[in-house]
């Protein structure tokens, strides 16, 4: 009989329950509605063990891999530890590099700690341990690649960025959770064209997922939507250019929504702009990063284009306030 | 005798007619309106229960449920009738596209049309 571990306490499973019911019994409410593996508010994340292959049917690929599961169809065969969301471990990296991308987008590159294990296009939570304050970057850098790079905004006002622009040294040490996040990249389908859209520092986590997706063969093409108001918000254009030049099934887009473009770039409107210039997106992936607004709009106007729901992966860039 | 659920091919074909479906839903300037501003993934789950449902797949419809989660469109942003025979037709269209005979159709939209009382709150 399997057993169940759910924050410290352990819960034995009878034959033929399911992880919500053998909880349920036990007088532990997981959130739940259909209980027929379609609605997945009971979806929980199995810490240790595996999850019944059955229970992630319908699951994103980059929630499978996770072990990420339905409670409410899932009759485990071995024991499971499980978690509604897990809180990263607190790591701790020297900054090994510093450097301004654009006028208010800097680059840090930090060293990665030993043992930090991510997939590209996941983000960390950096803390400031003096009070606590903590805001989420996500990850340019590839897990092979030894350092952890990330691309900060300036907010105006923003307590955290206003701290990393002027008062964090290289050499200083950075405290951070993490991993989080589902929007990377897993090989599913090789061939499946992917389309990668953000505006501002949402190319951050593009940039690790298009990487990734080279570096483990993906052969479909790769089409990389990078907005900006205005062209000195682009960064990483030459580089962007180069994996073009090397990867005949990387397509990189310079987008302005006013002024000039870089050469060989478009001007319009982020929002609708990948749509109008690739036409019908069935059968493709699409990964959607930067202002949340910007990503409802796309993810509408991808899905309406023929994308599958369970194709699109997004990155809202929630701001808090200063 | 298999249910409609195994004849129309489970889980999996409910995924592909969830999209359908949602898609239509969303571009149907009649009834779109009731879906601006919704989280699409948790809105498209929601659909895939009550496609599954509709198909009768296992499921655990409660009227209840139902009622509460559309009380706020019938009695703030006049959701009516007229608006839900549009989602019926939406539903026959996205299985005529999947190549449903008409009376299998009929079935699916006779379990649909049972929860029309408990949508619009009567």
């Amino acid at each position: 009989m399997p057993t169940i571990t759910f924050e410290g306490k352990d819960y034995a499973c009878r034959e033929g329950e399911s992880v919500l019911e053998c909880l349920e019994r036990h007088g532990v409410l997981l959130p739940s509605s259909c209980r027929a593996g379609a609605c997945k508010t009971c979806m929980v994340r199995a810490l240790a063990g595996t999850p019944p292959k059955e229970a992630q049917q319908g699951l994103k690929d980059t929630l499978v891999v996770q072990n990420y599961f339905l409670a409410c169809i899932a009759k485990p065969t071995e024991d499971l530890t499980i978690g509604l969301a897990k809180e990263g471990e607190l790591y701790r990296a020297q900054v090994l590099e510093k450097r301004m991308l654009a006028p208010n987008i800097l680059r840090l590159r930090l060293e990665k700690p030993d043992g930090f294990r991510y997939w590209a296009g996941q983000f960390i939570n950096l803390v400031r341990e003096e009070d606590g304050l903590v805001r989420s970057y996500s990850l340019a850098s590839l897990p092979e690649e030894p350092f952890l790079e990330l691309h900060i905004k300036r907010i105006p006002h923003g307590r955290m960025t206003g701290w990393l622009f002027a008062d964090v040294q290289e050499g200083d040490a950075l405290a951070f959770r993490g991993p989080a996040g589902d929007s990377f990249y897993v090989q599913h389908d090789p061939e499946q064209p992917l389309l990668l859209a953000g505006t501002g520092t949402g190319l951050a986590p593009l940039y690790g997922i298009a990487r990734a997706a080279l570096a483990q063969g993906h052969t479909g093409p790769i089409h990389l939507f990078h907005g900006s108001l205005v062209r000195e918000g682009l960064y990483y254009v030459e580089e962007l250019r180069a994996l073009a030049a090397q990867h005949a099934q990387f397509h990189y887009y310079p987008v302005v929504l006013q002024g000039t473009p870089p050469e060989g770039g478009l001007v319009g409107d982020m929002k609708s702009l990948p749509v109008e210039r690739l036409g019908d997106l069935t059968g493709y992936r699409a990964y959607l990063c930067g202002d949340p607004e910007l990503v409802e709009a796309l993810r509408r106007a991808v899905f309406l284009a023929g994308v599958g729901m369970n194709d699109i992966y997004t990155d809202p860039f929630v701001f808090a306030p200063a | 005798m298999s249910t409609l659920y195994e004849r129309l091919g489970g889980q999996q074909a409910i995924d592909v007619a969830v999209d359908k479906f949602y898609r239509r839903v969303l571009s149907d300037p009649y009834i779109n309106r009731f879906f601006e501003g919704v989280d699409m993934e948790k809105q498209a789950a929601k659909q895939k229960a009550f496609l599954t449902m509709a198909f009768g797949g296992p499921n655990n419809y409660t009227g209840k449920d139902m009622r509460e989660g559309h009380k706020r469109l019938v009695h703030e942003m006049g959701l009516n009738d007229s608006h839900f025979d549009h989602i019926l037709c939406h539903l026959r269209s996205t299985l005529a596209e999947l190549g449903v005979d008409e009376a299998t159709i009929a079935e699916a939209v006779a379990i649909a049309e049972s929860t029309r009382d408990d949508v619009l709150d009567r």
